[in-house]
């Protein structure tokens, strides 16, 4: 038997406790109120163009992305501004949002809502991206960077392969899943759409193992389909990183500091394919996705189709209500999302799960001193040495942090997770990160 | 053995002498000549090497002073805080120059979201650093510009003038503060500021730093400021100014006449080592605390806090 | 409600904690216990458990007293440390002597740098070197092994070590051949299993290779170290041995023989005071080997794996700085 593909480089491989898997993604109610926040992408925040009292419908644009890397926003709901003011985020800051009072679910006229699946691609490349632009289409993947600036390639670049993220490699998660299962067709006109748009004849749709019913799926679906081909890739975290995932897949490592393009691979979300393919054959923006609402003590683990904005504490309810000794609620999944310092803070485009943990799952164990076993060093997928990149920010030895790379650091937790001394490792990391990103910017 | 002992010792001799020579010439070669007023400036300098004075160390400082001299003829923007006056007075003395004495500064937090005051909502479990959890989260409290509680500006103080007090949960200063200058750099909200020591010791401040407006601000925190600005009309020196649904008191025109701190409706104003009021309604026991204060010329938030005549809400 | 923690990601830990880890090595030490028990009876258990309550009390007083801070002795460091100290000590070394060597052990090698982890020399060895040149005489008058329940043979008591043999040998002016007639040299069954004189850890390569395979299994080490160190050995043994046959002993005899392996396999390893990264881990073997064997063949000590490690040890910050681990990303320059 062909072992399975992989990166090459560290990984670790968590518990992956996907209790959701075999639930049925269902809609959520429309919430009363709907907060959506301005800076929802990666980039340059969007611009408001309504104001309070004006009413808007489902799809409407209330917000222009007019930077280079920036996004469109949409309506989610249909009813009226009340405001456009701060509202507080998931971290517990203000940032400037629109909050829509809801009062029915009128749609603009404009949104094919058929459910025929339109499997007539006509557009022209140039026509594709801009509608993709218009939509407000950004990766669902959780980094939210624009993807209309992705389909753009430099001058220069040529793109040879489009890469489909069905990894799913975070524990707990299976938005992507279920989204693989019941809107494969969809996602496959989405890829072909994609392609298209970045005129490349090679798909890859990578998806780890134990999604065994996801690949069959595809794979049929994708029979028909030469150029587009399914991988069934090894189970090991952080496959879904776009570098890790490009290794694994075409076995090509991207430059450290470059992008994918670098390369000749771009790399999309499963949930960004399905969102294309809406948005191109339907003219249907980003206004909803699929949100995960899981944990080992939620009652009754869910897959929902959640309009952005809705308050994340209606998803809960959904679910069977907040459990009684909730400790954390993480927004994403147990290595890289962010625990919540409120659960009335709105789903973004970026929301891909709410993990709920136990009081006595939420807090860290007792930290011992390092015992050098470079564990951290075998697992760090970038090949860093977290250890010594800790250190270094934690002593403020900026030069040298640079020197060992730590902005090839993605974040992805591997190290803090594996470490027997249980050091916070990546919090040190992220905190030299962002201390080198500074000094980086001042050179400039 | 004698012989042994005769043919050691000159070899060695003459080993001594021959290098002996070698250094001699080797030292003439790269001898570096430097102003002799370089070691005396650095040798008046504290020598705590803090950067107080925005340079890498007392040394660096010496040379730009020197430079500034030669080139300026005058000592402008240069001062060593730690050193304060008297050091100034001393460099100036060498360089042939003289400085305009500087009122002495001191760190001033100006946050009083203690445990009580801005009771936590949530927990925060990772390093006790500010930089990071100013990444994380707005704040155990809520407030996204109070003081995290996690210490970077401890960490950061060279003159042990700065301790964290477990009861409130906030940074105090006391009298070892030479206003260097680290603190007010390490913390990432800004909260700490340097102000004017004050006659005796005597200081006024909004001691908060919150620009949200007064709903908001106060629904975390009950000694907010709250952006009203009945100091800024009270005041009778025009030292107070409203920005950002802030009162800010501009320590050079303030006269410490301690109308304001009666007016605010937040008690967010502080008033530092000033004798006891006459008791209005002041009940007698937060005056004694207070008299403490003046004598140990420390600032405390628990203090700051039974200055206050009303009772929290 | 109640109140939500906050804190950067990642959520969730892997089983991995630091107590695991020590007393996995622990139990990768049985084997190696069980045969010296075997072949020195009771002595060895009174040097063992002497050796690790000594190592267990010496850090928790000295934690408690003079560093003042929490006790850490259950973290199972001092247990091993205690366990690899009674390994390279002969069986028949006076009690008070072992615990000079655990002071020295954990007061100076371990809690004077700041206790576990940041030690920059392998604790049990700096505890095992200083007993060698302190007590010379008791620390290289090794017992005779005698397997359990097995009839006393001989009346002596001590007998000198296989590689102690071949160094006098050689010094004599003897050719290989000559001393391996010796009726004290043991032959390759008893140098696999143990029966042979020795400190009393590294009597049996099986089960030290045993206890390896186990750590290499359950991830507390790497096998780079280990298999590098044996490789140096065995190739720099192997030309020694073609160039001249009659004054170097074949490789194998030095793999088997001394404390190769138990150094190679516990005590190079050690998390603590070895490299950070593969690369790292390959070249500090490369040179313990090399050290070792050029102790063992042209050196004034019969056995050089202890220098060799500890000064390999003082080279691992070195090591850490010039030899990074591969990069993800970047293209090495051709």
């Amino acid at each position: 038997m062909k072992s399975l593909k992989t990166f090459a480089l560290g990984g670790v491989h968590p518990d992956e406790n996907k209790f959701s898997e075999h639930a049925a993604i269902e809609v959520l109610p429309l919430p009363k109120l709907a907060i959506v926040p301005l800076g929802q992408n990666l980039g340059a925040s969007s611009k408001p163009i309504v104001k309070k009292g004006d009413e808007v419908k489902v799809g409407q644009l209330i917000a222009v992305g007019e930077a280079f890397i920036s996004a469109n926003l949409h309506a989610p709901v249909s009813g009226k501004v009340t405001k456009v003011d701060d509202a507080v985020d998931s971290s517990g800051y203000k940032r400037p949002a629109v909050f829509i009072d809801v009062v029915d679910d009128t749609w603009d006229d404009n949104i094919d809502r058929s459910p025929e699946i339109n499997r007539n691609i006509i557009m022209t490349r140039p026509e594709i991206i801009q509608r993709i632009k218009d939509c407000g289409i950004v990766g669902l993947g959780g980094a939210t960077f624009p993807t209309h600036v992705k389909l753009m390639i430099p001058d220069g670049k040529k793109a040879s392969h489009l890469i489909i993220n069905g990894v799913e490699c975070e524990p707990y998660l299976t938005s992507d899943h279920r989204l693989m299962l019941e809107k494969g067709e969809e996602i496959l006109i989405g890829i072909k759409i994609l392609m298209k748009a970045l005129d490349v004849d090679k798909a890859i749709i990578g998806i780890e193992n134990n999604k065994a019913d996801a690949i069959r799926h595809l794979q049929e679906l994708a029979a028909d389909h030469p150029n587009i081909q399914v991988y069934a890739l090894k189970v090991k975290y952080p496959q879904g990183g776009e570098k890790q995932l490009i290794k694994a897949a075409v076995n090509r490592e991207v430059p450290s500091g470059k992008l994918p393009i670098e390369v000749g691979c771009v790399v999309s979300n499963v949930g960004t394919a399905f969102a294309v393919y809406e948005a191109v054959q339907k003219n249907k923006p980003l206004i909803e996705r699929v949100v995960t609402v899981t944990g080992k003590s939620v009652r009754k683990p869910s897959n929902f189709m959640v309009r952005i904005g809705t308050p994340i504490s209606e998803l809960i309810e959904a679910a069977q209500g907040l459990p009684e000794d909730t400790g954390k609620v993480i927004n994403g999944g147990p290595m890289m999302g962010k625990a919540l310092t409120s659960i009335e803070a709105p789903v973004t485009k970026g929301s891909s799960g709410i993990l709920i943990m136990k009081q006595e799952e939420s807090k860290r164990q007792s930290t011992k001193s390092c015992i050098r076993c470079s564990k951290c060093t075998e697992v760090c997928p970038m090949g860093l040495e977290p250890y010594l990149l800790a250190k270094t920010a934690k002593l403020n030895l900026l030069e040298r942090a640079e020197k060992e790379k730590v902005m090839d650091c993605m974040e992805c937790g591997s190290c803090q997770y594996t470490c027997p001394s249980q050091l916070p490792l990546l919090d040190y990391l992220r905190l030299g990160k962002q201390r080198v990103g500074q000094l980086i910017r001042t050179r400039k | 053995m004698n012989e042994v002992l005769i043919y050691a010792l000159v070899t060695l001799a003459m080993l001594g002498t021959v290098l002996a020579v070698i250094l001699y010439f080797v030292a003439q070669k790269f001898k570096v000549i430097e102003d002799p007023r370089i070691d005396a400036v650095d040798e008046a300098l504290p020598k705590a090497n803090c950067g107080g004075c925005g340079y890498p160390g007392c040394r660096n400082f010496a040379e730009v002073s020197v430079k500034s001299a030669d080139e300026h003829k005058n000592l402008d923007g240069l001062n060593c805080p730690v050193g304060g006056n008297d050091v100034m007075k001393q460099v100036a003395a060498i360089l042939g120059l003289e400085v305009a004495e500087k009122d002495p500064m001191i760190a001033v937090v100006r946050c009083n979201g203690s445990k009580a005051n801005s009771p936590a909502k949530l927990q925060y479990d990772g390093p006790s650093t500010c930089a990071f959890a100013q990444n994380l989260f707005a704040g155990e409290g809520g407030c996204p510009h109070g003081c995290l509680g996690l210490g970077d500006c401890v960490v950061s103080c060279d003159f042990d003038a700065l301790h964290m007090d477990p009861e409130t949960g906030l940074p105090v200063v006391n009298d070892k503060c030479v206003a260097c200058g680290a603190c007010v750099k390490a913390c990432p909200r800004g909260i700490i500021e340097m102000r004017l020591k004050g006659r005796k010791d005597k200081r006024i401040y909004v001691c908060c730093i919150n620009e949200e407006k007064g709903g908001p601000a106060k629904k975390n925190c009950v000694v907010a400021c709250i952006g009203c600005s009945k100091c800024f009309k009270v005041c009778p020196h025009d030292a107070i100014v409203m920005n950002n649904n802030l009162a800010y008191i501009d320590d050079e025109k303030c006269k410490l006449c301690r109308k304001c701190v009666e007016e605010c409706p937040t008690n967010s104003i502080h008033e530092l080592n000033f004798p006891p009021r006459k008791p209005k309604a002041e009940p007698a026991e937060a005056a004694s605390v207070k008299e403490k204060s003046v004598g140990a010329g420390v600032e405390t938030a628990t203090e700051a806090k039974n200055n206050q005549s009303e009772p929290l809400a | 409600m109640s109140t939500f923690t906050i804190s950067g990601s990642p959520h969730i830990h892997g089983d991995e904690n630091v107590k695991k880890i020590m007393y996995t090595v622990v139990y990768a030490m049985v084997p190696a216990m069980l045969v010296s028990v075997y072949f020195f009876g009771m002595d060895a258990l009174r040097v063992m458990l002497t050796s690790v309550l000594a190592c267990l009390v010496f850090e928790w007083a000295i934690q408690k007293y003079i560093i003042k801070g929490p006790i850490t002795i259950n973290d199972g460091s001092a247990v091993v440390a205690g366990i690899l100290l009674a390994f390279n000590i002969p069986a028949n070394i006076p009690t008070w002597m072992i615990l000079a060597g655990a002071l020295i052990t954990i007061g100076v090698a371990k809690m004077s740098f700041g206790g576990l982890g940041r030690n920059p020399f392998n604790p049990a060895l700096v505890g095992r070197v200083f007993m060698l040149i302190s007590f010379p005489v008791q620390m290289t008058s090794w017992p005779i092994a005698k397997p359990l329940f097995a009839p006393a043979l001989t009346d002596a008591l001590t007998g000198p070590t296989a590689l102690g043999l071949l160094k006098e040998g050689v010094g004599a002016g003897k050719t290989i051949d000559q001393i391996m007639v010796d009726p004290q040299m043991p032959d390759y069954i008893d140098r696999l299993t143990g029966h042979m004189g020795g400190s009393m850890g590294e009597m049996s390569a099986i089960a030290l290779i045993l206890g390896g395979i186990f750590m290499v299994w359950r991830k507390v080490i790497n096998w780079q170290v280990p298999v590098s160190i044996i490789l140096t050995v065995f190739v720099v043994a192997g030309i020694a041995h073609l160039v001249d046959p009659q004054h170097y002993i074949d490789p194998v005899f030095h793999l088997f023989t001394g404390g190769l392996m138990l150094g190679a396999i516990y005590m190079a390893t050690d998390m603590v005071s070895s490299p950070m990264n593969m690369t790292g881990k390959i070249v500090f073997g490369i040179g313990i080997g090399l050290i070792t064997i050029i102790i063992r063949l042209w050196g004034a000590y019969p056995e050089g794996i202890s220098f060799a490690i500890l000064i390999m040890n003082a080279f691992t910050p070195h090591i850490n700085n010039t030899f990074k681990p591969k990069r993800f990303g970047i293209v090495s320059k051709k």
